[in-house]
């Protein structure tokens, strides 16, 4: 009988610690689409396991030192019938100097050992043939993405597929900046890793699951580094595929030039923004040539809807104070124009 | 050992004009103005970052706020951290060891008092400079006002083609020209110590105060070189064609970031290690007994200085260093742990068995405690590179190093206000006052920094003057503002008690604490000369040994 009441309330006991656990998970994961400790990707995983490590030694340690701290001065406090004599004076003792030194020192090399395995499992990594390549420009403020061996440009929405890990195939990505250093974090994803100029640096992500992963500019570079968002949409082979497939494409097939067309080749617009199959190819800023197959503009500081493109050109100091983009001083009409020319570009 | 005084035949002071004691505290080279001098700079300017703080933190009270735009947004953080570095932090340590050294080792003055002085007025100078950019920054292109490239100013946004007319150039003259001073008061901190401590004042003998404060001007010396050096190479790259960071022209940005670390590295030690100063002399007299393992601690701030300057590139982390010299800089920042960690252990050890008095200086110091373990254990977390990948840059290191800032040495440096105070002016301060600035303090400070940290496990990075919807941030957030109003709140009251207490406080008497240092056997406020005869020691605690004949110090040590 009496083991019959213990194993219910061990079953019951496992049941609400599994279903706590994962209500913490649940909990944890729904805090914030950045969450360090909702990673979904391999790099971010590892960095997952050792904090965990990391968090444990050190609550461990702050538990001990804090309870001493504690103890002494509720044991040690100076009492209210105090004698008024001095306590006995203690000068030091070498056998509890070696004790307190041995033991971190003992913490620190499990430390590091830890640590420096990670290290070397992110940073040693090597890319496998299988894995797509992209290159990463940071730019003030926007990203640039360009796929090397697709033949793809596109900015601020980065594409990968899903890796799947039994058969994985990562994302291998070069970091240059054109201008300031930036930092590309996705904290799901990976540890952010730095874009400097006249320098290149590397980082790498397999995400697990399909899905949009957001993060941003992690290294100041300029007024408007709180808007340089990023946004990383992990899809299936197949829609990852048929997404390379739509960016080649020369986007503009008309054979007439519209009025807004004529009215974007004439005006500054081409010094910074190329679209494929047209005289524009500027470089400054993003390659618009299939702009509507992004749900965001200016590197997401607004959804890509029709009316905000029109509020971005007429006057982009009203969205994103700061940013690179001059206002062309446009007419109402040729606004339109150029807004209509733009939402044919997907 | 002497307690009487000389008597000088004093001029009345309230009969003299107030140009002229003001022209008094202007011309000075005696040590303990020239540190009540720093102090007050500090204090001024601890009040000016504390505004560009609050500023920054209505700004980011909820997501997309207007309060300020992005430009004064990005001023204001670039100001702060340079302010409170460089013209609240070392000014007032300066102060503190200025004041204190040469009572403290039986000195009549510091060893060089024109350099002294000299040092004060570049440090003055340099806090000028900075804030005079918001009047005088305006360069060619209208671009300027107050510099805005942060604090670290990293290259290439200080380069010409980012960083258009002269607020960088204010920046680059105000830290250079500090730095001149600092050097200067780091020269003349080093040679009071070894030079010009009182007969029997051996090395060992030196309270750890001196000892510390030793170090500290060793690291100045050390750091402010390669800080200065970088800010004369910006200045040639912006006007004599330089490159050395131009990246468009083949310079490096990340050799500015290791000058830059090789000094901000040491620098947060040259920081801390004064407070640790003020914890060790305050500590052993609250809990009324003599430091535990001394000679220990001394080698373990001697470690700290050195294993300091082998750390830098913990804060380059990101910056895709070789993975072996990642793994290097997390060994030897992890081995710092170990001496720091010493300390910790030593001077709880030293209230183990004592009988605890909490004044506010005690309390100040026990809450130092509690928070400079927690900044520690941050500290470890942020050195498994891996794990800084994640957290550098964020809203966790923010709160990390203001942990070890405010919640490591601004309470010390409050400690220390309050335990010589009654020294420095002869008066008293309120108990009552002092225990609830503290208490606000507290609140103040856990309601900001702690939950500072957790916008940063989040994802939220630094410096950005505003965020999105839906990151999860918003609640932290507000919170972390309504603690910076109970911080502005004790500050207030820390400020109006020591001013009321300054001039209508009680008669503090030679030594209120009952304390063992010497700067406790001269008169409250100390005499010009400090010592009417030049004292003698024979071990750590003079004035213990002068208080118990019966069991003197020196039998043991």
């Amino acid at each position: 009988m009496n083991s019959s009441y213990t194993r219910r309330a061990l079953k019951i006991i496992v049941v609400l610690s599994s279903s706590m656990t994962a209500t913490l998970a649940q909990a944890v994961d729904s805090l914030s689409p950045t969450n360090i400790f909702a990673p979904a990707s391999t790099p971010a995983d590892t960095i997952f396991g050792l904090s965990i490590f990391v968090l444990a030694v050190t609550a461990a340690i702050f538990v001990i030192v804090f309870s001493l701290l504690l103890y002494a001065v509720v044991r040690f406090r100076k009492r209210a019938d105090d004698d008024g004599r001095e306590p006995p004076q203690v000068y030091g003792s070498n056998q509890v100097e070696l004790a307190w030194t041995v033991i971190p020192i003992l913490i620190v090399v499990a430390l590091f050992m830890a640590t420096a395995r990670v290290i070397a499992s992110f940073q040693r990594a090597e890319q496998p043939p299988n894995a797509v390549e992209v290159i990463a420009i940071g730019h003030q403020f926007w990203w640039e993405y360009r796929y090397p061996a697709l033949h793809v440009v596109t900015a601020n929405e980065l594409h990968v597929p899903v890796s799947d890990p039994a058969h994985p195939t990562p994302t291998f990505i070069k970091l240059l900046s054109a201008d300031t250093d930036h930092s590309f974090w996705i904290p799901r994803l990976a540890g952010k890793t730095d874009l400097i100029p006249n320098r290149m640096n590397h980082t790498w992500i397999d995400p697990h699951e399909t899905g949009i992963y957001v993060g941003q500019c992690a290294q100041y570079c300029g007024t408007q580094h709180a808007k340089m968002l990023l946004r990383v949409y992990v899809q299936s082979r197949d829609e990852f595929d048929r997404w390379i497939q739509e960016q080649s494409q020369v986007s503009h097939t008309g054979d007439t030039a519209s009025e807004g067309q004529h009215i974007f080749e004439t005006t500054a617009c081409i010094n910074c923004h190329a679209i494929s199959g047209t005289v524009a190819d500027g470089r400054f800023g993003p390659d618009l040539s299939h702009l509507m197959s992004r749900d965001t503009i200016a590197a997401g500081a607004a959804p890509n809807t029709p009316e905000n493109l029109r509020r971005w050109i007429r006057n982009p100091e009203a969205i994103k104070p700061g940013s690179r983009m001059p206002a062309m001083e446009l007419s109402d009409r040729e606004l339109d124009a150029v807004t209509a020319y733009l939402t044919t570009l997907r | 050992m002497s307690t009487e005084s000389i008597a000088l035949p004093r001029p009345r002071e309230a009969s003299r004009p107030l140009v002229d004691s003001l022209h008094d505290w202007v011309t000075t080279v005696d040590h303990k103005r020239l540190g009540v001098l720093y102090i007050l700079f500090a204090l001024f300017f601890l009040v000016v970052g504390g505004i560009e703080a609050t500023i920054m933190r209505i700004q980011l009270i909820r997501p997309q706020n207007d309060f300020v735009s992005p430009q004064v947004f990005n001023r204001m953080f670039t100001m702060h951290g340079t302010t409170m570095i460089f013209f609240v932090a070392m000014p007032v340590m300066f102060g503190f060891a200025n004041y204190l050294v040469p009572l403290m080792i039986g000195a009549r003055d510091m060893a060089f008092p024109r350099l002294n002085a000299f040092s004060f007025w570049l440090s003055a100078l340099g806090g000028i400079l900075l804030y005079f950019s918001l009047v005088g920054a305006n360069g060619l292109y209208g671009a300027g006002n107050a510099p805005d490239v942060g604090w670290f100013a990293y290259a290439p946004l200080t380069s010409q083609t980012f960083s258009r007319g002269h607020s960088t150039d204010f920046w680059t003259l105000a830290v250079l020209v500090s730095g001149f001073g600092s050097i200067g008061t780091a020269i003349n901190i080093l040679t009071t110590i070894l030079c010009m401590r009182c007969p029997g004042m051996k090395l060992g003998k030196m309270p750890l105060f001196a000892w510390l404060n030793l170090v500290m001007a060793a690291l100045v010396l050390i750091a402010i070189g390669p800080l200065t050096a970088a800010q004369i190479m910006l200045s040639l790259d912006r006007y004599l064609g330089a490159h050395f960071f131009d990246t468009q022209a083949g310079g490096s940005a990340v050799i500015w970031m290791h000058f830059f670390w090789i000094f901000g590295h040491p620098e947060v030690y040259i920081l801390v290690i004064p407070a640790f100063a003020f914890v060790s002399e305050i500590i052993p007299v609250f809990s009324r007994k003599a430091m535990f393992g001394y000679p220990i601690m001394v080698a373990a701030t001697v470690a700290i200085g050195f294993l300091s300057t082998a750390v830098w590139a913990h804060h380059m982390f990101t910056v895709g260093l070789s993975s072996n010299a990642n793994t290097f800089f997390v060994l030897s920042t992890m081995a710092i742990g170990v001496p720091t960690g010493i300390k910790i252990f030593n001077w709880l050890a030293t209230m183990w068995g004592g009988k605890i008095h909490f004044q506010t200086p005690m309390l100040f110091c026990i809450a130092f405690l509690f928070q400079f373990l927690i900044a520690g254990l941050t500290g470890i977390m942020l050195s498994a590179a891996p794990f800084d990948w994640q957290l550098g840059n964020s809203y966790f290191v923010v709160a990390h190093f203001h942990y070890v800032i405010v919640g490591g040495i601004l309470f010390a440096l409050f400690g220390a206000f309050y335990y010589w105070f009654p020294k420095m002016t002869g008066k008293m301060y309120s108990e009552p006052l002092g225990k609830l600035h503290f208490w606000f303090f507290v609140l103040g400070f856990h309601l900001t920094f702690d939950f500072m940290h957790i916008p940063g496990l989040l994802g939220m990075p630094r410096r950005i003057y505003t965020y999105e919807l839906g990151r999860g941030w918003d609640t932290w957030n507000l919170i972390v503002t309504i603690g910076v109003f109970f911080q502005a709140l004790s500050i207030l009251i820390f400020i109006g008690n020591l001013l009321w207490h300054c001039f209508r406080g009680e008669a503090a008497g030679s030594d209120p604490w009952d304390a063992w240092t010497l700067e406790w056997t001269t008169s409250s406020p100390p005499p010009a000369y400090n010592f009417a005869a030049t004292p003698t020691v024979r071990s750590r605690r003079p004035l213990w040994d002068l208080k118990h004949p019966d069991d003197p110090d020196w039998k043991y040590e």
